[in-house]
């Protein structure tokens, strides 16, 4: 098996470690809260704030279940548009308060519904991706699993992106890709091959900034190895993007996504 | 300018060749020359072709049909007052992805521009705007790398020249072959439009059939104000995805501009005929002068 399907596979399975418990092992005196404030509550959201060994935090991260009963409670983490409105309110709040965001990303990608599409799936992606690229507050944005297109990309704009070994991201899932460019969904490890997904590549072309090592024996085995490094990695990288001058932030956070593209005039 | 070349796409006005030929088959066949009818996929009519104006609506149901940039350019701004911007930008392959310099000459062939969108600046009705125009013959408007950096460096000149920015989008989303850089493309096409609206400048989107995927999610629904034109279809996902994920019909006009308008997404729904009166209105009603003689 390729090294980009058996990345897919792990960050897909069921057992893997999810947002919640991630929140558990790094910070402390967590208090979820819940809704958008104007629609309802999404529990494929979970946000609230915390303390990060004294400083408080705003967490905000995309949920998956580990059993069927769990998952039709988050909606598998397929975000609806009131998930990532609720996402968006606690990073507002998170900038009244100059609190740093931390966002956690696993999802397959937003929910494709007909709800979702009457309450604006499209807008509510695009003002996250606004905002967030002018939140007066530092983010920092960890894909702790699945990254499944606009629907990650809505929590990730951040000052430093980071990505567990086993993680992934991409403009649309192998699956997708094989069927709609070669109308053959058979070939979905070379489709994964090919889209460069994985950490490794995403490190290479500056998508993500770190990457974080996970256990030989699996995650969902040993959770504290690779929040061990993040809880250090955290511990050096929030108050330097606190002391960081509001304008150099916003700045670097700017060029940060304004470089993408390879393009010839 | 490249931008008025060649356009083999369309075949509306009909070029030499197709005129020959039709001149050629009217002579040996008894049958209907090819080009000059052409049938409405909306209420499935057969149309004289010269009864289709440059505003390419059908003249039976008044579907409005797919336009490219320069014709958009002709119906929207100003004669002669248009200026392209990064007329040569070309995609290059960041994916490796196998044969993509061929997908990009077959759209470029098709489309008869470079790539996906066309931008610059120009006046309506006297009124100067940054204008961003996206073809849907291209690869169906997918967003890459040249789509974004054009349509961001469009927005940073109307920034930097404290101008209006115009924008019609019609796209089928990220363009796959680029992979996550064309991902990125949203956000850095977002982060530009956040510091146009800082600086207190207006932006409109002007929704034309279709927007979907990743241009849905980030520059057309951030629009100031967002003008859809008639019956385009609007969405984030599409419709064979919602069907296989909820395994559901949907519901009639699902998606449409008629549906968006409904749903509170969408300003308002202008006719093509009056789109460039309309937006002319906004622009006078956003500037200074425009105050005053108001």
């Amino acid at each position: 098996m390729s090294d980009a399907m058996k990345s897919v596979g792990i960050a897909r399975m069921i057992e893997r470690p999810n947002t919640k418990q991630f929140i558990r092992e790094l910070f402390k005196d967590f208090m979820e809260f819940h809704g958008d404030r104007l629609f309802a509550d999404d529990g494929a959201i979970v946000g609230g704030i915390a303390s990060f060994e004294g400083t408080p935090v705003t967490v905000v991260g995309i949920q998956k279940g580990h059993t069927l009963e769990e998952n039709l409670k988050c909606n598998f983490g397929a975000p609806n548009p009131e998930g990532y409105r609720k996402a968006l309110r606690l990073m507002k709040q998170a900038e009244k308060f100059h609190r740093p965001v931390i966002t956690l990303i696993n999802t397959a990608g937003a929910f494709c519904g007909i709800g979702a599409e009457e309450r604006g799936q499209g807008e509510a992606i695009a003002k996250n991706l606004l905002e967030m690229s002018r939140l007066k507050t530092p983010i920092i944005s960890i894909f702790i699993g699945e990254g499944g297109s606009g629907g990650a990309l809505a929590l990730a704009v951040g000052d430093t992106v980071w990505m567990l070994e086993h993680g992934m991201y991409s403009v649309l899932s192998p699956e997708g890709f094989a069927s709609i460019l070669w109308r053959d969904s058979s070939r979905v490890a070379e489709a994964a091959d090919l889209m460069k997904m994985t950490s490794g590549h995403l490190l290479e072309n500056h998508v993500v900034d770190r990457v974080f090592k996970e256990p030989e024996e699996g995650l969902e085995h040993n959770l504290s190895y690779t929040t061990d490094q993040l809880r250090e990695a955290l511990r050096e990288t929030i108050p330097e993007l606190m002391e960081m001058e509001q304008k150099e932030l916003l700045q670097k956070r700017y060029e940060r996504f304004r470089k993408f593209g390879e393009y010839a005039e | 300018m490249n931008l008025f070349g060649k356009k083999s796409y369309y075949s509306l006005d009909g070029n030499e060749r197709s005129k020959k030929n039709d001149r050629r088959r009217a002579k040996s066949e008894p049958s209907i020359p090819d080009g000059m009818w052409i049938k409405c996929n909306t209420c499935k009519a057969i149309i004289y072709k010269k009864e289709v104006t440059e505003y390419k609506l059908c003249p039976n149901c008044h579907a409005h049909f797919r336009m490219s940039p320069a014709e958009r350019i002709g119906i929207t701004l100003d004669e002669d007052s248009f200026q392209e911007f990064d007329a040569n930008m070309v995609a290059k392959n960041p994916m490796d992805y196998p044969d993509y310099e061929e997908v990009i000459r077959k759209a470029q062939k098709k489309s008869g521009i470079k790539e996906g969108v066309v931008t610059g600046r120009g006046k309506i009705r006297g009124f100067d705007t940054v204008i961003a125009i996206m073809d849907s013959h291209y690869m169906m408007g997918s967003m890459g790398s040249v789509v974004g950096e054009k349509v961001t460096r469009a927005v940073e000149y109307a920034t930097e020249h404290r101008l209006p920015i115009i924008i019609f989008t019609t796209s089928g989303g990220a363009r796959m072959q680029e992979g996550i850089i064309s991902l990125m493309q949203m956000a850095k096409v977002s982060e530009a439009l956040g510091r146009h609206d800082e600086a207190g400048l207006l932006y409109v989107t002007v929704l034309t059939d279709p927007t979907t995927g990743g241009v849905s999610a980030s520059f057309a629904m951030l629009g100031d104000i967002i003008l859809s034109e008639p019956k385009a279809l609007i969405g984030f996902a599409g419709q064979r995805v919602i069907k296989g994920t909820i395994h559901q019909d949907l519901p009639e006009g699902f998606q449409r501009a008629e549906f968006q308008l409904e749903h509170g997404f969408v300003d308002r729904i202008v006719h093509r005929e009056k789109l460039r009166d309309e937006l002319g209105r906004i622009l006078r009603l956003h500037c200074p002068q425009g105050r005053e003689e108001a």
